[in-house]
Formats: C-alpha cells, sequence, structure tokens
C-alpha cells in the first residue's frame, strides 16, 4: 500500500485518537490511491483496531480533470465527449442527461424513432456497467472465474457500439437534437443474437456467485445502511433501492418515453452488500426487457428533429444548397444557439440520479454544466458502511457502492 | 407542491421568492435563511438533498449563484434553492448539520469558487491538493492553470 | 550460432538471452486510472488475452513489476504518486503511456491535468488513442518487446530548448 503523495499535507483530524479506555491507539493505514480494489484511483484512510475499522475517511481529487471548466471552452455539440469520459463504464447514460438538458432548454423535442434508439442504447450501456461491476467486486472478493466471463458479454455490447458509433467507449453517440446516425443495417440481427444468448449468461453469473457459500458468506450482512441514513447522505440509484426505496427516475420522472415500456423496478430491503448485488443483477433482466421491446417495437421516421436550426444538415445537402452550407458552418463553428437559461435535467444512470445543471447564456457555448456524478454521493457514506466492521468488508462495501472515480472527480 | 410553497411564502414572506423556469420550480432567498428554509422544506417531506453547486456571474454584483437542488420523494419533483453571495470573501451559511449530503458537496464548492460555509465541520479542498492556489472554476482562473506547463523528463 | 548442425547446443551472449526473457514476460503494474484502464482491463479478459504476451499478471505492488502502463488522465494530485511508484519499480522497468491522456494530455488542455505522463515518468511507447481499442495496447506491447529485444531505452536525445525552437 503507498503512502500519501509527496508535498501533500496530512489533513489534521481527530483520526487515530487514543482510546479513552483501552489507552491504545489505532493503526492509520492507508488503502489506495494505487490499489487493486479501489476500482480507480481512491484513497481511503483507516484507523484500525486489529483488524476493526474504527474511522474511515475517503479522499478523493485523484483524478480530478477540470471537466466544468472544461465545458466553457466548447461548443454545446463538442462538449458532449466530455460528457463521456465521467462515468466511463456506461458513457451513454452520461451523454443522455446532457443532451436532454440541452433540448430542454432549446423547447425541442426528438421523435419517437430517436427516443427509442436512446433508450435502447441506455440500457444496454447500463447492463455493460453492470457487467464490469459484477466482474471487478467479484474480483475483488476472490472469485477470478466471473471477471472474464462478463468482459465477454460486454465485448458483444461494445460491438455493437462499436457498429453504431465507430468506437467502442467513449461514442458519444447521442446528439443535441438526435443522434449521431441511424442505427446501421445488419444492426437488429447481432442485437437479438445477444438479446438471445445473454439470459442464459445471466444464469451462469447466479450460478457462479449465489451458489458460492462463501460469496454469501461475505455478502449477506456486509455494509449495511439504514433508509434514512441512504436518504439523507443523497443515495440514488441501486443502493437506494436496496434500501427499500422505490425511487427509479425512469418510472418516478419518464424521460424519453420510458413510459412507453413495460419493465419493473427491482428493490430490496436489507440494505446491505448482498442486496445491492441482487438489485444488479435483476436490473441486468429489466434492462434486457426493455432493449427488446425497444427493437421490436422500433417506430419508423426521422431520427433527428428537422430543421437545420439545431441539428446540423445532411452532408449530400451541403453541396446543393447554399442554405444547408451557411447552417452548417454556423453550427459548427458558433454551435447551437441556445437561449439563455437554466435547466436541472437528470437521469437514472446506472450507479443513481446523473444530473445535469445546464446555465446558458444565449451563446453557442454552455456559460456553465454543474454534473451532479451519483458516485460523489454514494461514496461520501463509506464511513457510515464500514464502522467497526472488518478491512476486509471495507473492500467489499467499496465494490457495493460501484464507485467510478470518473464522475468523483471529474 | 403548491401547498408547500405557499406556505413557504407564508412563513418566510418576501424574502423567499418563487418563480418557475422550463418547468421547474425555483425559489431565491438570502443567504442567511438558507438553513431555516432548508430545514423547513425538509420537514415538509423534500428529504433528500441532490446536489448544492455554485455558478459564477463575474460582472453582477453579487457574484455567485449558490444553487440547491432538493428532491421530494412523495411529489417526485425537484426544488431549486438559489442563493446569491458576493464581496470579497462570500460565505453562506453550512447545512451539513441538515443533511449529511451536504458536507462532500459544500467543500467543493469551497474548492472551486472560494465561498466559504459558516460552520461546516472540516472545510477543506475536495478535489484539487491542498496547497493549490486559486478557485479553478472561477471565470477569471485561466483554463490552462496559473502555473507554466514543467518540463518533460526522460530519466 | 555456432554448432547447431551437429551438436544440441546453443550459444548466445546472456544479454540477448536476458532481453528475450524480459520482453517475453513483461509484468505490467497494475496502474489504471481512467477509461484506459477499463480497455486495459478489456486486454487482459479473454478476447483479446494479454496472457498471449506474458503479461497477464498485473502486479499490485510496484516493487513486483516490469512495466507501468499509465493508463488514463494524470491529474495534479495524483503525480507526485505515479513518479513515486514509478521510482519504487526495480531496474530495468519501462513506461507504456496508454492514450492520449498519458501521452500529452489528451482532450484535457487544462488546469487540472498534467498533460502527458512524460511531465513525470520517461515514457518508452506512447500508444494513441481515446481509449486505445485493445488491439493498440497489444501494439504498444509488442513494440516494447522489439525495443527491449534491440537493447532498452536509448540514451536520452538533446531537446532543444524553447529559446531554440522559437528562433529556429
Amino acid at each position: 500500500m503507498s503512502k500519501g503523495g509527496i508535498g501533500m499535507a496530512e489533513p489534521e483530524t481527530t483520526f487515530g485518537q487514543v482510546d479513552p479506555e483501552t489507552g491504545l491507539k489505532p493503526m492509520v493505514i492507508n488503502l489506495g490511491p494505487q490499489h487493486p480494489a479501489t476500482h480507480g484511483v481512491l484513497r481511503v484512510r483507516v484507523a484500525l483496531d486489529g483488524e476493526q475499522v474504527r474511522a474511515c475517511e475517503p479522499i478523493i481529487g485523484y483524478l480530478h480533470t477540470g471537466i466544468e471548466k472544461n465545458f466553457e471552452d466548447l461548443t454545446f455539440n463538442q462538449a458532449i465527449t466530455l460528457t463521456d469520459r465521467m462515468d466511463y463504464l456506461s458513457p451513454i447514460t452520461n451523454n443522455f442527461g446532457y443532451v436532454l438538458g440541452v433540448e430542454k432548454l432549446l423547447g425541442v423535442e426528438v421523435p419517437k424513432r430517436c427516443q427509442y434508439i436512446r433508450v435502447m442504447f441506455a440500457e444496454l450501456s447500463r447492463i455493460a456497467s453492470h457487467l464490469v461491476w459484477l466482474g471487478t467486486s467479484a474480483m475483488d472478493m476472490g472469485a477470478m472465474s466471473p471477471f472474464f466471463y462478463t468482459m465477454q458479454q460486454r465485448e458483444q455490447i461494445l460491438d455493437l457500439i462499436e457498429m453504431s458509433a465507430g468506437t467502442r467507449m467513449n461514442p458519444s453517440y447521442f446528439r443535441v437534437g438526435g443522434l449521431l446516425n441511424d442505427l446501421p443495417p445488419g444492426f437488429a440481427e447481432k442485437l437479438h443474437a445477444f438479446l438471445d444468448g445473454f439470459p442464459h449468461w445471466l444464469h451462469e453469473y447466479y450460478a457462479l456467485l449465489d451458489r458460492n457459500p462463501i460469496w454469501v458468506e461475505r455478502l449477506k450482512g456486509t455494509a449495511p445502511i439504514t433508509k434514512e441514513q441512504a436518504l439523507d447522505y443523497g443515495w440514488t440509484g441501486p443502493l437506494l433501492r436496496a434500501c427499500g426505496v422505490d425511487r427509479d427516475l425512469r418510472k418516478t420522472n419518464p424521460y424519453s418515453s420510458y413510459e412507453e415500456f413495460e419493465f419493473d423496478v427491482p428493490t430490496e430491503t436489507a440494505g446491505d452488500v448482498y442486496a445491492r448485488y441482487h438489485v444488479r443483477m435483476r436490473e441486468m433482466q429489466e434492462s434486457l426487457k426493455i432493449v427488446r421491446q425497444a427493437i421490436d417495437n422500433l417506430p419508423e421516421g426521422d431520427w433527428h428533429v428537422p430543421g437545420w436550426k439545431v441539428y446540423p444538415p445532411n452532408k449530400a445537402e451541403i453541396g446543393r444548397n447554399m442554405e444547408a452550407l451557411i447552417y452548417h458552418f454556423k453550427l459548427f463553428t458558433e454551435g447551437i444557439r441556445v437561449p439563455a437559461g437554466e435547466v436541472y435535467s437528470a437521469v437514472e444512470g446506472p450507479k443513481g440520479e446523473i444530473g445535469y445543471f445546464i446555465v446558458s447564456d444565449g451563446s453557442g457555448k454552455p456559460y456553465r454544466v454543474r454534473v451532479r456524478g451519483p458516485s460523489f454521493y454514494n461514496v461520501q457514506a463509506l464511513p457510515v458502511l464500514v464502522q467497526d466492521k472488518i478491512l476486509a468488508d471495507v473492500v467489499a462495501a467499496i465494490g457495493s457502492i460501484d464507485i467510478v472515480l470518473g464522475e468523483v472527480d471529474r | 407542491m403548491k401547498q408547500i410553497l405557499s406556505a413557504l411564502e407564508e412563513s418566510f414572506g418576501d424574502r423567499a421568492t418563487v418563480s418557475e423556469s422550463l418547468g421547474q420550480t425555483v425559489v431565491q432567498l438570502p443567504a442567511a435563511e438558507i438553513v431555516s428554509v432548508v430545514t423547513f422544506l425538509k420537514s415538509q417531506g423534500f428529504n433528500m438533498l441532490i446536489d448544492i453547486s455554485a455558478v459564477d456571474r463575474l460582472g453582477r454584483e453579487p457574484r455567485f449563484d449558490v444553487v440547491y437542488h432538493l428532491y421530494h420523494l412523495e411529489l417526485k419533483d425537484w426544488l431549486r434553492l438559489k442563493v446569491q453571495v458576493g464581496g470579497d470573501a462570500p460565505s453562506v451559511p453550512s447545512i451539513a448539520h441538515v443533511f449529511a449530503s451536504a458536507n462532500w458537496a459544500e467543500r467543493e464548492c469551497y474548492d472551486m469558487f472560494g465561498i466559504r460555509f459558516r460552520g461546516h465541520p472540516d472545510l477543506k479542498r475536495i478535489l484539487m491538493p491542498e496547497d493549490w492556489k486559486g478557485h479553478p472554476l472561477r471565470k477569471d482562473y485561466p483554463l490552462t492553470g496559473l502555473d507554466p506547463l514543467p518540463p518533460l523528463v526522460h530519466e | 550460432m555456432a554448432g547447431v548442425e551437429d551438436r544440441p547446443i546453443l550459444f548466445a551472449s546472456v544479454k540477448k538471452l536476458a532481453q528475450w526473457a524480459q520482453s517475453g514476460s513483461l509484468w505490467p503494474a497494475q496502474f489504471g486510472l481512467a477509461c484506459c484502464a477499463i480497455e486495459m482491463m478489456a486486454t487482459a479478459a479473454s478476447r483479446f488475452d494479454l496472457s498471449r504476451f506474458g503479461a497477464e499478471v498485473m502486479r499490485a505492488s510496484p516493487r513486483q513489476a516490469d512495466v507501468m502502463i499509465v493508463a488514463g488522465r494524470v491529474s495534479q494530485k495524483m503525480a507526485p504518486i505515479v513518479r513515486e511508484l514509478y521510482d519504487q519499480m526495480p531496474e530495468p522497468k519501462w513506461v507504456i503511456a496508454m492514450g492520449a491522456c498519458a501521452s500529452v494530455g489528451g482532450v484535457f488542455n487544462n488546469y487540472a491535468i498534467v498533460q502527458g505522463v512524460d511531465r513525470v515518468v520517461p515514457v518508452d511507447v506512447y500508444v494513441p488513442g481515446c481509449p486505445p481499442t485493445p488491439e493498440g495496447l497489444l501494439e504498444a506491447v509488442m513494440q516494447l518487446q522489439k525495443k527491449i529485444r534491440m537493447g532498452g531505452r536509448p540514451m536520452a536525445p538533446a531537446m532543444p530548448s524553447p529559446e531554440e525552437v522559437a528562433h529556429a
């Protein structure tokens, strides 16, 4: 375990104070920032009394990228590339919140086909994120095999995304007013092949893990949190649903035609790592249902808003039409003229509520974009999860929070 | 929601102004009232603090807008609270004792904008290194930072 | 190599054998920072299989590693830690800067990101991409293997100073 960085002042807290009863000082050790089980560069200081955690302090900022500052320097469409790189495990849900916010400021709504395609990709992204979570958190607990199986299925999803967007990760597939392009030919067949094969693999993951008594023993009762504490810490997403609160933005505040899809929102009441694991596994099943409904009922039509004020014209048009050329030029040099105003737009990401508070001043670049990353609020409650538990539970807790440092630190 | 808002306007009178923007409710209030308003709203069912952030309106006095987002579980809706602060040492009372999630969010506001939160248990930088100078998200802080680029390393 | 036709004995220099062994068993220090780390994990997974190159054992401790694959953006807070980990690695050691952020700062030309990890540690192979596909990382590993077999890191070239560049 490495020490803190050179030249950084150690914070003066009441950490590691002498216990008045025993007269002993707990041992303060560092977990991270470079550590195989911290899922990125998270640093956790724990004060240990033997194996028991007396105090715990997560320290973040090791991946701070200044993304919110970069937003102000790019046009609205260019900024979509920045949104990908926050929650990099499911970049498409990040794009979703941002483009919905900008479209709300513009006052436009995309056609149904575009909405269905967006829902489809968001759910595929959710499955991909949960697969990585499953693989890595199982690996943290010592179960090596599920990692390879989950990554194999994730490769299939990445192939689908690569077909449509051109790149596996960080696709920036959604654009303001529509998508990058329509679904490519052959997409539906490949998607159906994936959908038909995936339930078998979900069953395999259950068999690998749930039938293992060590796994169940390690997860049940570990890192519990009560409903009130979870709400107080601003927890959202599967973490909150594992505590018994039925809040899923796709159902409570539906966006982009989610109300037309039939799916359940799994909840558990135990609030421990096992409950969170079950919620995410069942969420993958529900996402499969949504994707299947989306591809089977995909409406015909346009995949972007009509007119050239928001979505640029077709490349073929530019050669023929002077007006198209001018619009294209203006949209790509100055950016889309978004009326001044502010909006908060939130979507249900795999980690929780991804919120974008977008302030526009009437020009082509955002004035301020604040990104509410769910992992930022989720990891804040880590001390509550591991108080008086053993050190191994810290690793289990971090895995169950499904933290992505990209959106914690931005 | 309307009931809560009218109760709010009754208790706080002209200090809290309710408006609507793009279908979202916004309440503008002075900095001194934030703790009492948030406590009142929490008692009315807004039991999730979703976000705290700030906007730097350089050129306008007061300079900063501190923005709070709350969520009501039964009404399934958000509420935005806006507080204006300015001056050389902008400061706002902290709501970290009302909502636990405010702790880190206020630290980030301090780190990025330099807005102090009075009453915060441990106000220190959270994203930048402890000894960093300047507050990066202010509009007068350059994008590429204040320091020159370090040289390339060969061994 | 002499004598290979009539005697079952192979002659080679120790240096060449050592280089061949090193290049065939590069143990990466697990240093995933951001999105590139996920592609590094995908490279280690079964489809792209870093194990073919002897590199699937990602060591958590830098003291047991040969190559540090800096996968992701290096922030100001993380830079001293990268250097400390590099210093903890025993010789011979190499560095692959994976991705645009590790190579030159990438998309993020701002205050928070070190504009290329070569401002912190010396880099042997740069991999472009955001993130690079696993094939790109495998190509980087193969280039590094070639570099090792050819003799390791060359002497630091004389870099022109900014004044010289400006007046050139």
